[in-house]
């Protein structure tokens, strides 16, 4: 039962050489090979690089090396098809890249590499992050491992579906308006999105450079804490990254809240929230208040206006940053008479629905005559959304929600209807837009059928530790995270 | 959004679209744009736009020569190409 350790316990197992790397990547191949022709969490998986990794790990650990030097040493960690891998393929889940190989590592991948992580897999999401369910993908859709009659969200549903099935013992995934927390809550595992510049983005195919952020799943809060170790911190590669000091996450997993103050947002408390969501949220804010914490009402006065806010601005900024998909000089290609015949036959036969929504819509926001009206009210917009947040954060240390109106929906149910997509993430934009930092936990189930439910804790810009020590402390005096998918 | 013309969005955006998908997209980002229509309810007279969620601006480094991806890394995953160059199609008659 290797594959079902926490990513800190099969640590402690690797040190004390109670188990290989080669077991463990093994373990994980071989729930692969059990469960995911149920839950389709993976486009592929390199098996032979994965157990060159994992030898490499154990002739480390055989010469001395230790986790001190190498926090990760052994760990198997899966990835989505959005994070460069060198010589593995990228897709973005599309099939505009066709054969594409990723020519070098992303900074977070090399990261994990230097910690002596066994990197594997490519995990199935929506076309190019652009979705909430992993339908938009151009290969097939994930399934959730509570109930495969389910979606596991998105756009990251491949990285919480093969954490919640035990694949792997944490994924990378990639969130720009709830793509990590969304299909963590619905998965049922820890899903985190840094601050707006904790973690570089060097080698994540952008979507929306000023929303974008890598970020872990795990099994518990712990975990994440580890992994967020490990990817942090600046890089001369991505400017947008921070030259803020990283602080030791693990040493704030105190278990204590006293002293804390957490908001509470009246403006979450909205209609079209499920009843069995919104009791779960409630019974854990009591619970946050039994373990010490004071519980403050806050305004967000702007909330109403996030999404409309997202989907322009995130809209606006895909459309400059797909235009590198031409046709040109990577990825599939329809020929044409010219260049620009070319381009629109390979853009139009290798983009899926959601993306050509989304390119176009960006396209019209920024178009000339409406860009006043559109993106730079959307920009202004922002603003006020952002000045929200940081008034609140003057009175309160974290704010907790709900991370989605409900728990996870049927496939086919709502990808007929883009608008109705777009609203399951109401709680979790506005997060990527104040660019603050937001973690999902479980907190409790639906009763039947059985589904897991989040809650979303939300941090101060570069507020990880106090964020992580709330969703810590409520996690371990409670007994969701313990709970194991049926296909886990 | 009466004025919203699929066609000639869909040719800036340079994406060919068959006349179903013009009928499709087009119905559906009306509804979208009228959703987000509700932003001109905001007063947002002298607000100043966000581009990003920290100011962070000119940030600049040293203009040193480095080594860079190899030439024939940065062609492999090229669609077509030929003497070290990307094929394309005739731009200059």
């Amino acid at each position: 039962m290797i594959h079902r350790l926490r990513l800190a316990e099969l640590i402690d197992k690797l040190s004390r050489r109670e188990c290989s790397a080669r077991e463990a990547m093994a373990a994980c191949l071989l729930q692969m090979d059990r469960v995911d022709s149920q839950v389709h969490a993976f486009l592929s998986v390199d098996r032979d690089n994965a157990m060159a990794q994992a030898d490499a790990a154990d002739r480390a650990l055989a010469s001395g090396v230790t986790h001190r030097e190498k926090p990760l040493l052994g760990v198997p960690i899966a990835l989505k098809d959005v994070l460069c891998h060198q010589g593995q393929p990228l897709n973005c889940s599309s099939k505009i890249l066709g054969t594409f190989r990723s020519p070098y590592d992303a900074t977070v991948v090399a990261k994990l590499k230097e910690a002596g992580a066994t990197v594997f897999g490519r995990l199935n999401m929506d076309e190019f992050a652009m979705g909430s369910s992993t339908e938009n993908s151009a290969f097939f859709t994930t399934l959730n491992p509570w109930d495969t009659s389910r979606i596991p969200g998105g756009s990251s549903g491949g990285c919480a579906a093969s954490v919640a099935a035990n694949e792997c013992f944490a994924s990378l995934g990639s969130d720009t308006g709830g793509s990590i927390r969304q299909p963590a809550a619905l998965c049922g595992c820890v899903g985190m999105k840094p601050t707006y510049g904790r973690v570089s983005r060097y080698g994540l195919v952008a979507f929306a450079s000023s929303l974008d952020q890598i970020g872990p799943f795990t099994k518990d809060v712990r975990d994440g804490a580890i992994l967020l170790q490990a990817i942090s911190g600046y890089d001369r590669r991505d400017s947008t990254s921070m030259r803020e000091p990283v602080p030791e996450y693990t040493a704030s997993l105190t278990g204590n809240l006293r002293g804390l103050k957490i908001g509470l947002a009246k403006e979450f408390m909205v209609g079209g929230l499920d009843p069995e969501v919104d009791a779960a949220v409630k019974r854990a804010v009591r619970h946050l208040e039994s373990l010490g914490a004071e519980i403050v009402e806050v305004s967000l006065p702007h909330s109403d206006y996030a999404v409309a806010t997202y989907y322009i601005i995130a809209t606006a900024e895909a459309s400059a940053n797909l235009a590198r998909f031409d046709g040109i000089r990577y990825g599939a290609r329809v020929e044409g008479s010219d260049p620009f015949q070319l381009n629109s036959r390979t853009r139009g036969s290798g983009f899926g629905a959601e993306v050509k929504r989304r390119i176009i819509l960006g396209t019209y926001v920024l178009s000339s005559g409406y860009y006043d009206a559109y993106y730079l009210r959307a920009q202004k917009v922002r603003t006020l959304i952002r000045q929200d947040f940081l008034k609140a954060f003057e009175s309160v240390d974290a704010i907790v929600s709900p991370t989605t109106p409900t728990a996870a929906f049927k496939v086919g149910e709502k990808s007929g209807d883009p608008l109705q997509m777009y609203l399951s993430d109401i709680f979790t934009i506005s997060c990527n837009l104040a660019g603050n930092c937001g973690i999902s936990l479980p907190c409790g189930f639906t009763s039947s059928p059985k589904l897991p439910i989040g809650l979303q804790v939300l941090g101060k810009p570069f507020g990880e530790e106090t964020m992580l020590r709330i969703a810590h402390a409520y996690e371990q005096s409670t007994p969701w995270h313990r709970e194991v998918a049926p296909l886990g | 959004m009466s004025d919203f013309n699929i066609q000639y969005v869909a040719r800036l955006a340079r994406i060919s679209l068959t006349p179903e998908e013009e009928a499709r997209l087009g119905s559906q980002l009306g509804n979208i744009l009228g959703y987000i229509e509700k932003l001109k309810e905001v007063d947002v007279h002298g607000v100043e736009p966000t581009a990003h969620a920290f100011p962070l601006v000119n940030v600049t480094r040293p203009d040193v020569i480095e080594p860079s991806l190899p030439h024939e890394e940065a062609l492999r995953n090229a669609p077509a190409k030929a003497g070290g160059l990307f094929v394309v199609p005739k731009i200059v008659e």
